[in-house]
């Protein structure tokens, strides 16, 4: 008996052993297929650590390279994507980014979500030469105190939002401000992102209270009561996801945004925004995206090509990935070829037109112009919706051109 | 607004903050009490039973429908959790201590990538409990209804399993087998039975836990390993197995939790941390554990034979091994190359927790701590002291094995699970610190710009660079292992009693085997800082010091080639599966293959396979 188990075991044993040996040697054997024609583009993604945000990203990406390719590609070759998880971690990230580089021969990188990773592939760029165009990291250190050559950033910055966000409260009268932010960079770049613009303008505020839960793991409850306990006139609130839906429940029961002005960062964005349904906040002064109410001609073309393909609205993620790929195709077509070098200063000083308006990279910092939607939240068929919003135009929201000039490393 | 009632209320939150922590505890705490499995998969039960209640409370509706929804969730997820104890853990109760928990790894994996086939991509947001929407009013302050109901809620469970451990059979037989579960079965009990049982209970518990937090909050991809750390520290903090316990240690971290915010409203990382690290230090086995007798950490299986020196026939293969890699260059692309320069990263790493919790006896579930500890000192030293990188991979492993002393002076006074969770305080305490130090740090935004000197800056300079350091960190662990210092500290492993009496400090043994293996976790991490160019605190958290755990114990613990094994075993898999859309299914599900066909890891199959011709002994069975 025992010595039937035995074996039984060892040829299990050895079957996944061999399996092993097989899907090694496989990979090893798989020559790189070079077809001459595509040009390919590696775009990393956080897909299994926030889906909720990047598969709209992906999808809106794919829509953008059928378009490009059903017009003809880029140069005469079409666009082909390289897609790759990076499960969440910036050693990952930097791993797939050799990969893609140096096995899959992608004349560029772009994407990604977290600003951890955004950062450390802009490093990886900067020391290997390769041109990455960083999608949706918000920090503002991607393009300012660690700014490179080869590294550009399309999304608005946590600096940019917040200027924004800061710009339409100090309308309000309010005095006393309370902040609550995750307890990470981004929550702390976008705090002191809002201050510093907020305090500029209106002198006369103060800000009587600071909640740092850690990201994800909001005791909700506990930081309503700290916050009320405060007395602010506006609260300022830079929690989302997860987070964000607990704190609009407790606050909600709580009474914490009676008579009080809430400022959202993100808050109106459909991937946060739409799960909570009725229970979501109104009167909240919010970045986000409605979809629903663009109507310039590009939007609409681009809505109705995504609704078409998908079966479903888009997310901020969409528009992002979207715009992600066309400043590809576009800065591919002035650069003329996928040289890094020609790439980077094609890329410097882009202008084109995307569903959201014009957008430029500025040659000073490599920022796009890309902006954003600011808006007022409201209840509407039991579902939260902006209203009042203005496109706010990146163009608008930098600091002056020496203080960036000063952040940026020389080189 | 009322003071007083300010903080009763205050004081009430954290109270119902407490509940859900408590179910979910209690249930690992049962498990772990019992089977002696470290469950991993507890926080995904926890997220199951969210997303499962969410699912009957859509179909049922109503006050009645949402209340049997939440019970009908915790049974599901009790099955669940019969399940995985089925088909899975009861096959590898035999292997050496710990090996379950690579098992509930994998079951973490397929869990993750399962749930978001099933429900989607979007978080759930919670349906308001019926007849509890609204809030009480407290001396002025309001509180949600519901949160006196999750507190009557925990009350209850606490009072039915005090019930069910001190008035039924089984409940009896549990709390026997928590104490000496050999001799439960000598005793005729059917221990399998015992075992599904508490599985099933501390899965629904869990579950349960998942399901009552709906109208706080909702369903999301993230709550298992969000929950997972603070279910563990509950645990260990109230002592592992005692359900009293749990509680105090759920109620003791939440509200010092809702009180620490006004303080200090940046403690919320590392508050909890905190205070384990304190509980461990003045009470060793948590606030109401008791002592585990000597001998029983769950140590089952024959015991190890004394490590003999490696064969002719197997340096043979070492060198033979060596040879491999120095030729690898010339029929190797790029990339390859990379994933090498990361494999004798891992390697190293594993091998220098190996040394520690195989043949040292001391299990670390913060490894982390010094893999990051040495990657932020190059980091530190190259941006500050604009130090050149060859100064910078040496300071690396000296600074880490400082911080493996003082870490170490704490936790060798520890043993097994308790010691394990202590150096995983330390870790988060570390990590914390380098997270919220933005100032020097750069916090999570990291440390940027790292790059080796120009000499090894090309592929294969850093690839030969990166294998002698690797290979020579491998063979210095070999050699300390084999030298007067090896056979000390594998004499304190065996046998505390007997090694004192012969005259050694077992207590500094251990302590700077420790640090030594600390010092070459902190050379692993100083190599990963120049092969990635970046360093975040990442580093040093708790997933990094799991992937060194599954490493090791995925090679085999009691192998000495173990970690060579499960490194290149998990780096390469985890390259090769990463790019399948649901990578994570695929992964979990061969990582239970192997634990279930390889119950003494990798490398012992390849042992009991190939030993005898390398002049390996086969353990005596």
């Amino acid at each position: 008996m025992n010595r039937l188990k035995h074996a039984i075991t060892g040829i299990t044993g050895s079957g996944i052993l061999a399996g092993l040996a097989f899907v090694l040697a496989g990979s090893l054997h798989a020559a790189p297929a070079f077809a001459a024609d595509p040009i390919r583009i590696g775009d990393i993604n956080s897909y299994k650590r926030l889906p909720a945000h990047t598969i709209p990203y992906k999808m809106g990406v794919e829509l953008a390279i059928e378009e490009i390719n059903a017009e003809g590609g880029v140069l005469g070759r079409p666009l082909e994507l390289v897609s790759r998880d990076d499960a969440g971690k910036p050693g990952e990230a930097v791993k797939i980014a050799e990969e893609l580089i140096s096995k899959d021969r992608v004349a560029l990188i772009s994407g990604t979500l977290f600003s951890h990773i955004g950062l450390a592939l802009t490093s990886f760029a900067g020391e290997k030469k390769v041109l990455y165009v960083a999608a949706e990291p918000l920090a503002d250190a991607l393009v300012w105190a660690n700014g490179n050559r080869y590294t550009f950033r399309l999304r608005p910055s946590t600096y940019m939002q917040a200027s924004m966000l800061a710009r339409e409260a100090a309308k309000n009268p309010a005095k006393r401000w309370a902040t609550i932010a995750p307890n990470y960079a981004y929550g702390k770049d976008a705090v002191a992102a809002f201050k510093k613009v907020l305090t500029a303008i209106r002198p006369d505020v103060e800000f009587v209270a600071e909640q740092w839960p850690g990201l994800f793991k909001i005791d909700a409850g506990a930081e309503v009561q700290a916050l009320a306990a405060a007395e602010p006139e506006a609260i300022y609130n830079v929690t989302f996801g997860g987070d964000l839906a607990k704190f609009v429940r407790e606050g909600k029961l709580r009474g914490l945004f009676e008579d009080r002005l809430v400022v959202g960062l993100l808050t109106g964005e459909p991937e946060y925004l739409d799960p909570l349904k009725g229970e979501a906040p109104e009167g909240w002064l919010v970045t986000g995206y409605p979809w629903y109410d663009i109507d310039t001609p590009e939007h609409a073309a681009f809505l109705a090509a995504y609704q078409g393909k998908y079966d479903d609205y888009p997310r901020i993620g969409s528009i992002v990935g979207y715009n992600t790929m066309l400043t590809v195709a576009a800065l591919i077509t002035r650069a003329g070829s996928t040289d890094t070098e020609a790439m980077v200063d094609a890329l410097e000083g882009l202008s084109f037109d995307a569903p959201t308006g014009p957008i430029t990279f500025r040659a000073l910092d490599h920022q796009s112009t890309m902006g954003a939607y600011v808006g007022w939240t409201t209840l509407e068929d039991g579902r939260g919706k902006m209203v009042d919003w203005t496109y706010m135009d990146g163009a608008d929201h930098f600091p002056p051109d020496d203080e960036v000039r000063a952040m940026r490393p020389s080189s | 607004m009322n003071d007083l009632g300010f903080y009763l209320v205050q004081a009430l939150t954290g109270l119902s903050s407490a509940s859900a922590l408590f179910l979910v505890a209690s249930g690992l705490s049962i498990i772990f009490g019992v089977t002696r499995v470290v469950n991993f998969a507890h926080g995904s039960f926890y997220m199951l039973g969210a997303y499962i209640a969410y699912t009957f409370v859509e179909r049922l509706g109503g006050a009645l429908g949402f209340w049997a929804a939440v019970l009908l969730a915790g049974v599901a997820v009790g099955a669940i959790g019969v399940v995985v104890e089925l088909l899975i853990l009861r096959r590898v109760y035999q292997a050496p201590e710990l090996f379950q928990l690579v098992a509930t790894f994998g079951v973490i994996l397929v869990i993750q990538d399962l749930a978001l086939l099933t429900w989607g991509a979007e978080d759930l947001f919670g349906p308001a409990a019926p007849g509890l929407e609204g809030t009480v009013n407290i001396l002025g302050t309001r509180l949600p209804e519901y949160d006196l109901a999750l507190i009557a809620l925990s009350l209850v469970v606490l009072g039915a399993l005090t019930l069910l451990f001190h008035r039924t059979r089984w409940g009896t037989l549990v709390r026997a087998a928590t104490e000496d579960r050999e001799m439960v079965g000598a005793l005729g009990v059917n221990q399998s039975w015992l075992f599904t049982g508490t599985f099933f209970l501390g899965s629904m518990l869990a579950g349960l836990g998942g399901a009552a937090q709906l109208p706080k909050g909702g369903a999301d991809l993230l709550m298992d390993f969000n929950i997972l750390a603070a279910v563990f520290v509950v645990v260990v903090v109230g002592g592992m197995g005692s359900i009293p316990g749990a509680f105090l240690a759920a109620v003791l971290i939440s509200e010092l939790g809702a009180f620490g915010i006004l303080v200090i409203p940046q403690s919320t990382l590392v508050l909890m941390f905190v205070v384990m690290a304190v509980v461990l230090i003045f009470r060793p086995w948590g606030l109401l554990g008791r002592p585990e007798a000597p001998g029983q950490h769950g140590q089952v299986g024959p015991p190890e034979p004394p490590l003999r020196p490696p064969g002719p026939r197997l340096r043979a293969a070492g060198l033979l091994l060596l040879a491999v890699l120095l030729a690898l260059p010339a029929f190797a692309d790029d990339f390859t190359l990379v994933l090498a320069v990361e494999i004798a990263i891992m390697a190293l790493f594993a091998a220098s927790l190996h040394f520690a919790m195989g043949p040292g006896g001391m299990v670390s579930f913060g490894h982390a701590a010094f893999f990051g500890g040495g990657a932020y000192a190059a980091a530190l030293l190259v941006k500050y002291a604009g130090s050149p990188m060859e100064v910078a991979l040496l300071f690396a492993p000296a600074m880490a094995g400082v911080l493996a002393l003082l870490f170490g002076w704490f936790c060798v006074r520890l043993t097994g699970v308790y010691l394990a969770m202590l150096t995983l305080a330390f870790a988060q305490v570390g990590w914390s610190i380098v997270f919220q130090w933005g100032e020097v740090t750069g916090g999570d935004d990291g440390i940027l710009g790292i790059w080796p000197s120009e000499w090894a800056s090309n592929r294969l300079a850093f690839y030969y660079l990166s294998m002698l350091a690797s290979a020579g960190g491998i063979l210095a662990l070999q050699y300390v292992l084999h030298s007067p210092f090896g056979y000390a500290m594998r004499a304190c492993r065996d046998s505390v009693v007997r090694s004192a009496s012969i005259g050694i400090d077992v207590r500094r043994q251990q302590w700077f085997a420790f640090a030594f293996s600390g010092a070459l976790a902190g050379l692993a991490g100083g190599l990963f800082v120049f092969s990635k160019g970046s360093v975040f605190p990442d580093e040093m958290s708790i997933p990094r010091s799991f992937d060194a755990l599954i490493m090791v114990l995925l090679g085999g613990v009691k192998t000495v080639l173990g970690p060579l094994a499960g490194a290149v075993t998990f780096t390469w898999l985890q390259d090769e599966i990463g790019r399948l859309e649901y990578w994570r299914f695929v992964l979990g599900a061969l990582i239970i293959a192997i634990v279930v066909a390889f119950p003494q890891g990798i490398a012992g199959f390849l042992r009991a396979r190939l030993g005898p011709w390398f002049g390996v002994r086969e353990m005596e069975a």
